[in-house]
């Protein structure tokens, strides 16, 4: 036999051209626009779960009422193979229009919107009434001892208000997830 | 029925069958498909097989699509009609093949009340079509079918559900016509990559140890692309080798043929898989059953992929060259540009690389031991390929040992004549397989290769074989085990035969005589020859009871988590061929 290939892995073997970047994980925002259709939330979800695929952050609603379509942001993880795996899939399904992967491609606009509801007396309560200025939170609610903030921004700042708001007396919190959406003048 | 130009969801779906050249149904009454079935009854044009159970009617229909090229289609009631119809659904997505599953719903009204024999079907096999529709509406009942054709059958192709309210059946719609509907939904193919083309042909001139691998997807291409794919091969002087989907796709007969890769394929196609330094994939998706250990295929080569479907690109081998498209049109640039560059190929090289696959196939990996006193399960299929080749013949399978026999010892000389279960892997697939293809070819022999465990899965058939006059022939070999299960039981866990055994297996020959019809049994390789004409001769559906060495194992063999270059040929190799970390795959 010409081929003088010895057995099992050895110096021609897969492992050397590996990737070195293949097993890097990373964050990416895709966006999705989809026909609003009843069951396409559960097709797309349902792709990601039966496959395996993270959902970081998830938001949907539609976005033009007389085509129907709806966007959808969805906020995975993966290596670069498998995110484009996910993108390739998603691509599959007959009610998705567009995937787009605003991490790829270039800028994007990522905004939340979280609301947090904070309980306390005396300094507590003005400390926090402080910093949700800092933060440029609204009060929303208030009671005699609480206070109901509203703050709009990026994941890691609406993170950082958490984690001062906790010491202060933070009941509950509720995140819409992220929306985005490309910057510049070209539509996504 | 008032209105003048309306008619019932029942009619329409009728209508829009017709509409869509439908000519045969396979299916099972029952009560949320009732008016449906009521308007089947009132008309010539569509011919309705009642099936045994509903997994037999979805299996039929892929028998009858992928030996015709057309859209199969299967009507179930809802509720356990539905759900019994998931596992052919599932094998169709696996395997690419088109068809329609139309099953009836509760009443509007009654969906989300747990009524009777209400499923939420459009949920359940969500996962497993293509796309499903829950139709609500009589007046989108024809467009939703027509669309439902178009997805099956366009791209690559697929299963796809539509589940029709008994209540959308009785109320009146409007018909809209097949090419009325509106095609925007369907994903548009991407313009072929030009320069990527040039860059694969530039390393097809120069290619030193190539190989072509093709699968289903050529298949499914149709005629053109199995053309096209021949001409290549014969041009080039390039070794071929198939997939268990992709048999057919070149002749057997072929002088460039290697036979099937994989798992059970043969030493010369996986050595050369192995060893190629360009190796073009037509069709195929790199399966598992395919590459082996993955981080060890085909280590030295530069990878072209033709397929159609981007998400089968990069998924499980990472390719040097996507070519995205349908395996016709790529084939035919490629062929066309190969030739007007001048038809070059590295003709000093190609013979040395000949010469190495020609020794290796004197390792004659698929040689057996034979027997004289007991019917080896090699020699069965041997003797089954030799005598019926020059028939007009289709093959079905089941799915295990005798599967990959049939694979490897049954020749196809032309595409859509070998209809098995690769994907998914279902046992019971290839009885109601083979009454798809007979109702589509009437008058030829059609032949499901079957182990005994696999056919008692769906044997109910075999009412739906007599009712129907289909002379399909069940070619049992009768092992008593379940061989695949078995061999795997000796290789990986000890010979403890865990459950792989079944001391109650039926009279086969009584069982053929029960339905009426003819059964054949052979305890002797002397007395096979003539039972094989028999069987064959026989003018009506036979059950041929093929009673074969129980503990053959089958070979060769890549086992779990090895490469191709360590596979094993036979029972001599030495112990240990199994590493842990091979134990947990499949």
């Amino acid at each position: 036999m010409s081929l003088k290939l010895k057995k099992g892995v050895n110096k021609q073997s897969a492992y050397n051209l590996r990737d070195p970047n293949l097993d890097y994980e990373a964050a990416h925002t895709l966006s999705i626009i989809v026909d609003n259709e009843s069951g396409v939330l559960a097709r797309v979800i349902g792709l990601f779960s039966g496959r395996g695929y993270n959902i970081d952050s998830l938001t949907v609603a539609e976005v033009d009422p007389n085509g129907h379509r709806s966007r959808i942001t969805i906020v995975t993880t993966g290596t670069p193979k498998v995110v484009n795996q996910i993108k390739a899939q998603l691509n599959r399904m007959v009610p998705v229009h567009e995937v787009i992967d605003l991490t790829l491609k270039g800028k994007a606009v990522q905004r939340e919107l979280a609301i947090f509801k904070v309980v306390g007396n005396g300094n507590q309560r003005v400390e926090s009434l402080r910093l949700a200025d800092v933060f440029r939170a609204k009060v929303v609610d208030s009671t005699l001892k609480s206070f109901t903030f509203e703050l709009t921004g990026t994941s890691d700042k609406i993170n950082a208000f958490a984690e001062l708001m906790g010491p202060l007396g933070l009941k509950e919190i509720a995140r819409t997830g992220i929306v985005a959406l490309l910057r510049g003048d070209n539509s996504s | 029925m008032t209105h003048s130009n309306k008619i019932t969801g029942a009619e329409i779906v009728i209508k829009a069958l017709i509409d869509q050249g439908v000519d045969t149904v396979f299916g099972y009454p029952g009560g949320a498909i009732l008016p449906i079935y009521d308007e089947l009854f009132q008309q010539k044009k569509i011919k309705h097989i009642l099936v045994r159970h509903e997994q037999a009617a979805t299996h039929a229909a892929e028998g009858y699509a992928r030996s015709t090229g057309k859209i199969g289609v299967v009507f179930v009631t809802s509720g356990p009609g539905a759900t019994n119809s998931v596992t052919g659904l599932t094998d169709a997505l696996m395997d690419s093949v088109p068809i329609v599953v139309i099953s009836g719903q509760v009443p509007t009204f009654m969906i989300g009340n747990d009524a009777f024999q209400e499923a939420d079907t459009v949920g359940i096999t969500r996962p497993c079509t293509k796309h499903n529709w829950l139709v609500k509406d009589t007046n989108k009942l024809a467009e939703t079918i027509h669309k439902a054709f178009e997805v099956a059958g366009s791209g690559r192709p697929g299963p796809v559900l539509v589940d029709v309210p008994k209540d959308v059946q009785f109320a009146s719609g409007h018909y809209t016509k097949k090419n009325a509907i509106d095609t925007g939904f369907l994903k548009n193919e991407p313009p072929i990559d030009l320069k990527m083309l040039d860059e694969v042909i530039d390393r097809l001139e120069h290619a030193e140890r190539p190989i072509i691998y093709s699968g289903g997807g050529v298949i499914n291409s149709g005629q053109s692309a199995v053309h096209s794919l021949r001409n290549l091969v014969a041009g080039t002087d390039f070794p071929i080798t198939s997939t268990l989907m992709g048999l057919g796709s070149y002749p057997a007969s072929g002088k460039n043929w290697l036979g099937m890769l994989g798992m059970h394929g043969t030493y010369e196609a996986n050595m050369s898989m192995h060893g190629c330094d360009f190796m073009l994939c037509v069709g195929a998706r790199f399966d598992d059953r395919i590459t082996g250990r993955i981080d060890a295929f085909s280590p030295d080569s530069y990878k072209v992929h033709i397929d159609i479907d981007p998400s089968s690109v990069n998924k499980n081998i990472t390719v040097e060259a996507p070519l995205i498209g349908d395996v016709s049109n790529i084939l035919n640039s490629l062929t066309k540009r190969w030739k007007e560059r001048g038809s070059k190929v590295n003709q000093k090289k190609l013979s040395t690389w000949w010469k190495s696959i020609n020794d290796w196939k004197g390792v004659k990996s698929l040689s057996y031991e034979n027997s004289s006193n007991v019917i080896k399960p090699q020699y069965a299929v041997e003797r089954l390929e030799e005598l019926t080749k020059s028939y007009n013949r289709f093959v079905s399978t089941e799915v295990g040992q005798h599967q990959m026999w049939a694979a490897q010892f049954m020749g196809f000389e032309e595409p859509n004549r070998w209809m098995t279960s690769g994907g998914l892997g279902t046992m019971g697939y290839g009885f109601p397989a083979s009454i798809g293809i007979q109702i589509a070819h009437p008058k030829s022999l059609v032949i499901n290769v079957a182990g005994e465990a696999s056919w008692l899965m769906n044997m109910q058939e075999l009412g739906t074989a007599v009712q129907y006059r289909l002379p399909v022939k069940q070619f049992i070999l009768n092992n008593e085990r379940l061989g695949m299960v078995r061999q795997w039981q000796e290789l990986l866990h000890g010979e403890r035969y865990s459950h792989s055994w079944s001391d109650a297996l039926p009279d086969f020959v009584k069982l053929a005589e029960a339905y009426g019809i003819k059964g054949i049994r052979c305890v002797s390789p002397d007395k096979l020859d003539d039972s094989i004409r028999e069987m064959v001769e026989y003018p009506g559906p036979v059950i041929f009871d093929c009673l074969v060495e129980k503990h053959e194992n089958c070979f060769p063999m890549i086992p779990s988590g090895k490469a191709h270059n360590e596979m094993i040929l036979g029972e001599q190799t030495d112990e240990n061929t199994i590493s842990d970390d091979g134990a947990v795959l499949v």
